[in-house]
């Protein structure tokens, strides 16, 4: 028969546009790919690269009319989507195609219980009663490996964790048992450990229920370990496609061959216990109480830091990892005195732990952060030289409005921007070019010591490496100290010199970075290796769920 | 296409050839592209953007009120001498009379400037407290377009025949029950009304900005004592309170002004509190704290825009609120002092001379149509700041 060997999914020379204030940009231009029933593949590329457009435009899901197509057919089963009406495509999804999100917090209606989240696709394409939904409900929760799915049916979302949620939402997707599951970067916003174990989850799916899964990601691990074939897409258009080992093996095209090159490389230097000590932590504490009853006693502590000891000398990096919730932040945040916390905080041998707000500000200019978020660090209405230079004025009120203005200068040169741009507001600027400026406004300080809270964890892979490049070089020329919290362990690995393992608020394992890495010692330091480097989950009760 | 990639794998070249355009500081007094937007959108709004304009004019008129209604010339020359009486008080002697300020609707006083000189009037020849003795009817009098000619002059000396009986002396709206013309207490009533409403929607906002972000500062002792004592301070009943200060003081401008204000600087102090509570944890604020800069620039340069947005747009509303509650007190009459122009007193005398319609509609319509003005610029400042707007 024909029909069996055409395609489940044939996408033919599609092209999006997007009209804004009457002009038009196309985000998608003239793409190409099929899917066969049963199998993986992956649209790769950076953020920008029109590969989430081109997954909702299977089930016209864009906000038209501001979307269009200007060309191409998606072919589902041989019918097309782009010229099918709404309650043919309604039929189509969540019923034959289904789809998973990033953002599994955002992708859950909060007030609605795990039941009636997942009952409701049921009962919609399926017209189930009560009773059916329930049971198949309970049925998909044990598939989706959800703990003892009785107790969970009436919980909200809020009261699961981020892999638990994305579990749910997996079950919700499958419920009507789907040929194709379009996934959305489903683990971008998860652990690494859980992330192994959703990769894990989905590909075991795959293998019982027998559908096909289109999964968008810019992470080519994930690519390698769970695909068949890749798309390489960036500006809209895929550049090359094949088998997945073939990509990975033999990359025909520049970019892809640019994309498989960006993991952030190299390794830091040994560490050297001659230099002094920066900043000293002992027996850090933060613990937030936990208030009840009508006299609001104390009757438990949150421990996010729980006695935590650490120092970071001159010109080295102390890396720190773990989870999240682990108390990475929160310990950054305490040895700034952003937080009040209790244990001994030196800096260059003063104690600073007794300091009050005032007597901190002149210590300000030696300790600075640069933040995860880029868009959201940066104040939207002010100009870059104003933002870069804010904290001169502070620190050095002395300065004239030129030597001010040189300085904001010779900062963003410092970090790869053209001076010329710093008239500009934050939003003219990509990802990677904010981030830029947030360490332009910590560097501009010449500060000691710089606590890189996730610096490079929303920005893409090869913008990531630039990143670790640069922090790197303005590390070795000004001898700074570096905190650096991040829970993406191949970062870290290409930057630290000494390492901390953080969970729960306490220090796991501790060390210098090639020892930690390369023979840790914990299970639990041991799982997220595992987890980290080669995508493998690990036994229950070491990691969180 | 190849370039680009290119520019991508070498990494620093795109970083400097982002965008092209304007490599310049923005001017002082240009605005940011941000708001550049607004005011498109401010523009979008056909209705509102002729409210305001409207509004301006009759403001601006209003300014100036005394060179359009008074009862005084605005340039007399006398003997060869140019007078301003808008601005200076002349005695009458100066003019052959024996009053201490000249009366110019004195026709003795107007026949001797007339011999030796000119008289230049403002197009309405009465001012919010001139009582028109030449009325034909008691007051209150009927517009002077009711009447005929005969009968419309017929007070003056030289009936119909008299100098005086001009336009200039029309009563266009008729006169109150004290024989003063609507017009020109219009024209004041209204000038009052929106300068009231203003300084206190200012004075009221910059006390509430304040308060609002103090508390959503810096949050818990003290958020949560100054929410108690702003819930205790809101439940007392304002209008009583006014009645029993004005049955002590005699209430003017400032001591209306002063009550008025007591009560109502909390209304911005939720919305304002609520944007600093979001506000303190943005990270850009977090990332200001660990540059040093002090509690206050903090507030002002990085809070501030953000509680901005939301204060602009309840302003209008809040002008219109001060207007009515200076307009409803008029009414009742523990508004401004007696005398004093003022679209609630005009209200009340409608309320109190139903034979004459002409009170009531005119007081109805200068205050619908001044409310609607400011509802319509409020709706257009409303959807000038829209973020859905203004970011789309």
């Amino acid at each position: 028969m024909t029909t069996s060997k055409s395609p489940l999914l044939s996408v033919q020379d599609l092209s999006v546009a997007f009209s804004q204030e009457g002009r038009k940009t196309l985000a998608v231009d003239h793409i190409s790919f099929d899917i066969n029933s049963g199998e993986t593949v992956a649209l790769v590329g950076e953020s920008g690269s029109g590969k989430s457009v081109s997954a909702l435009s299977t089930v016209r899901l864009l906000p038209y009319p501001t979307a269009s197509h200007p060309s191409g057919e998606i072919l589902f089963k041989g019918r097309d989507m782009l010229t099918a009406n709404d309650a043919a495509l309604r039929k189509v999804r969540g019923n034959e195609i289904s789809m998973i999100f990033q953002e599994p917090m955002t992708s859950l209606n909060p007030l609605h219980q795990v039941e009636r989240q997942i009952a409701e696709v049921l009962k919609i394409h399926r017209g189930m009663s009560d009773t059916a939904a329930r049971k198949r409900v309970l049925e998909l929760l044990d598939q989706v490996g959800i703990p003892q799915p009785e107790k969970r049916l009436q919980s909200y979302p809020h009261q699961l964790s981020g892999g638990q949620r994305q579990r749910v939402m997996i079950a919700m997707a499958l419920a009507n048992e789907p040929d194709l599951l379009i996934a959305d970067e489903p683990t971008t916003a998860l652990d690494v450990t859980v992330q192994a174990q959703i990769l894990q989850l989905l590909k075991d799916i795959q293998r019982d229920v027998g559908m096909a899964m289109l999964f968008i990601t810019h992470d080519l691990g994930i690519v390698r370990k769970i695909s068949d074939r890749v798309c390489v897409m960036t500006d809209g258009k895929i550049v090359e496609k094949g088998e997945t080992e073939e990509i990975f093996s033999n990359p025909q095209h520049e970019y892809t061959k640019h994309l498989l090159a960006a993991e952030p490389k190299g390794s830091p230097p040994k560490t050297d216990t001659s230099k002094p000590i920066v900043v000293k932590a002992d027996d850090l504490k933060v613990w937030f109480p936990v208030k009840r009853g009508f006299l609001r006693r104390t009757v438990d502590h949150i421990k996010a830091v729980d006695g935590v000891n650490i120092s970071v000398r001159e010109g080295q990096t102390l890396g720190i990892v773990g989870e999240s919730g682990s108390g990475k932040t929160t310990l950054g945040l305490a040895l700034l005195r952003m937080i009040s916390s209790t244990g001994e905080i030196s800096f260059h041998d003063r104690d600073i732990q007794q300091f009050s707000w005032k007597e901190m500000r002149p210590l300000r200019r030696d300790m600075q952060i640069v933040f995860q978020d880029p868009f959201g660090s940066l104040s939207p209405r002010m100009s870059i030289a104003d933002i870069v230079g804010e904290g001169l004025a502070v620190h050095f009120p002395g300065i004239s409005q030129e030597g001010r203005d040189e300085r904001v200068a010779h900062a963003l040169e410092e970090v790869g921007l053209d001076a010329a741009t710093r008239f500009r507001y934050p939003h003219e600027f990509s990802g990677g070019q904010r981030q830029r400026i947030s360490i332009a406004r910590a560097m501009v300080l010449e500060p000691k010591f710089v606590m890189l809270d996730e610096p490079t964890s929303a920005l893409d892979m090869s913008v990531q490496a630039q990143v670790v490049d640069l922090l790197r070089d303005l590390q070795k020329r000004h001898d700074l100290a570096y905190l650096f919290i991040s829970h993406d362990l191949k970062v870290v690995r290409a930057l630290a010199n000494d390492v901390i393992v953080m969970k729960d608020g306490k220090v796991v394992e501790s060390g210098p970075s090639e020892k930690v890495f390369d023979h840790p010692e914990t299970d639990y330091t041991k799982a997220l290796m595992a987890a980290a480097f080669r995508l493998e989950t690990a036994g229950e009760g070491i990691v969180s769920q | 296409m190849d370039t680009r990639t290119e520019n991508r794998a070498t990494g620093q070249s795109r970083f400097v050839s982002a965008s092209e355009g304007k490599f310049r500081p923005r001017g002082r007094f240009e605005l940011s592209p941000i708001n550049k937007r607004r005011l498109a959108n401010f523009n979008a709004n056909r209705r509102g953007f002729w409210s305001l304009w409207i509004f301006l004019i009759l403001f601006v008129l209003a300014l100036f009120a005394e060179f359009i209604a008074n009862d005084r010339p605005i340039l007399v020359s006398y003997k060869g001498e140019l007078l301003t009486p808008v601005f200076v008080d002349y005695p009458e002697e100066k003019f052959g009379g024996f009053l201490a300020v000249t009366d110019y609707r004195d026709p003795f006083i107007q026949d001797e400037i007339n011999a030796n000189g000119w008289i230049l009037w403002p197009p309405i020849r009465y001012s919010y407290d001139t009582i028109n003795n030449e009325i034909p009817v008691p007051a209150p009098a009927p517009p002077s377009w009711m009447l005929d000619k005969e009968e419309r002059c017929q007070q003056y000396p030289n009936g119909a025949e008299d100098a005086n009986c001009t336009l200039g002396n029309w009563n266009w709206f008729g006169t109150d029950d004290q024989g003063r013309d609507v017009v020109a207490r219009l024209i004041y009533g209204f000038r009052i009304s929106v300068l009231f409403g203003l300084a206190l929607t200012i004075a009221s906002s910059i006390i509430g900005i304040a308060a609002g972000a103090v508390q959503g500062y810096y949050g818990g002792w003290v958020d949560l004592f100054f929410q108690r004592f702003i819930e205790i301070w809101t439940a007392i009943p304002t209008l009583y309170l006014i009645l029993i200060v004005s049955s002590v003081l005699i209430p003017g401008f400032w001591t209306l002004f002063t009550i008025l204000l007591a009560f109502s600087w909390v209304a911005l102090v939720g919305v304002v509190r609520a944007e600093f509570l979001r506000a303190r944890n943005f990270e850009y604020v977090t990332a200001a704290k660990a540059l040093g800069v002090s509690n206050g620039v903090i507030m002002w340069r990085h809070m501030l825009p953000n509680a901005m947005v939301a204060t602009l747009t309840f302003m209008p509303f809040i002008l219109n609120g001060s207007i009515t509650t200076l307009t409803a007190l008029d009414f009742l009459g523990f508004g401004l002092p007696p005398g004093s122009p003022s679209l609630g007193e005009l209200l009340a005398q409608g309320k109190n001379n139903l034979q004459a319609p002409w009170l009531g509609i005119t007081g109805f319509f200068m205050i619908s149509i001044m409310l609607s003005l400011l509802i319509f610029i409020g709706e257009a400042v409303r959807d000038a700041f829209d973020p859905r707007k203004a970011f789309a």
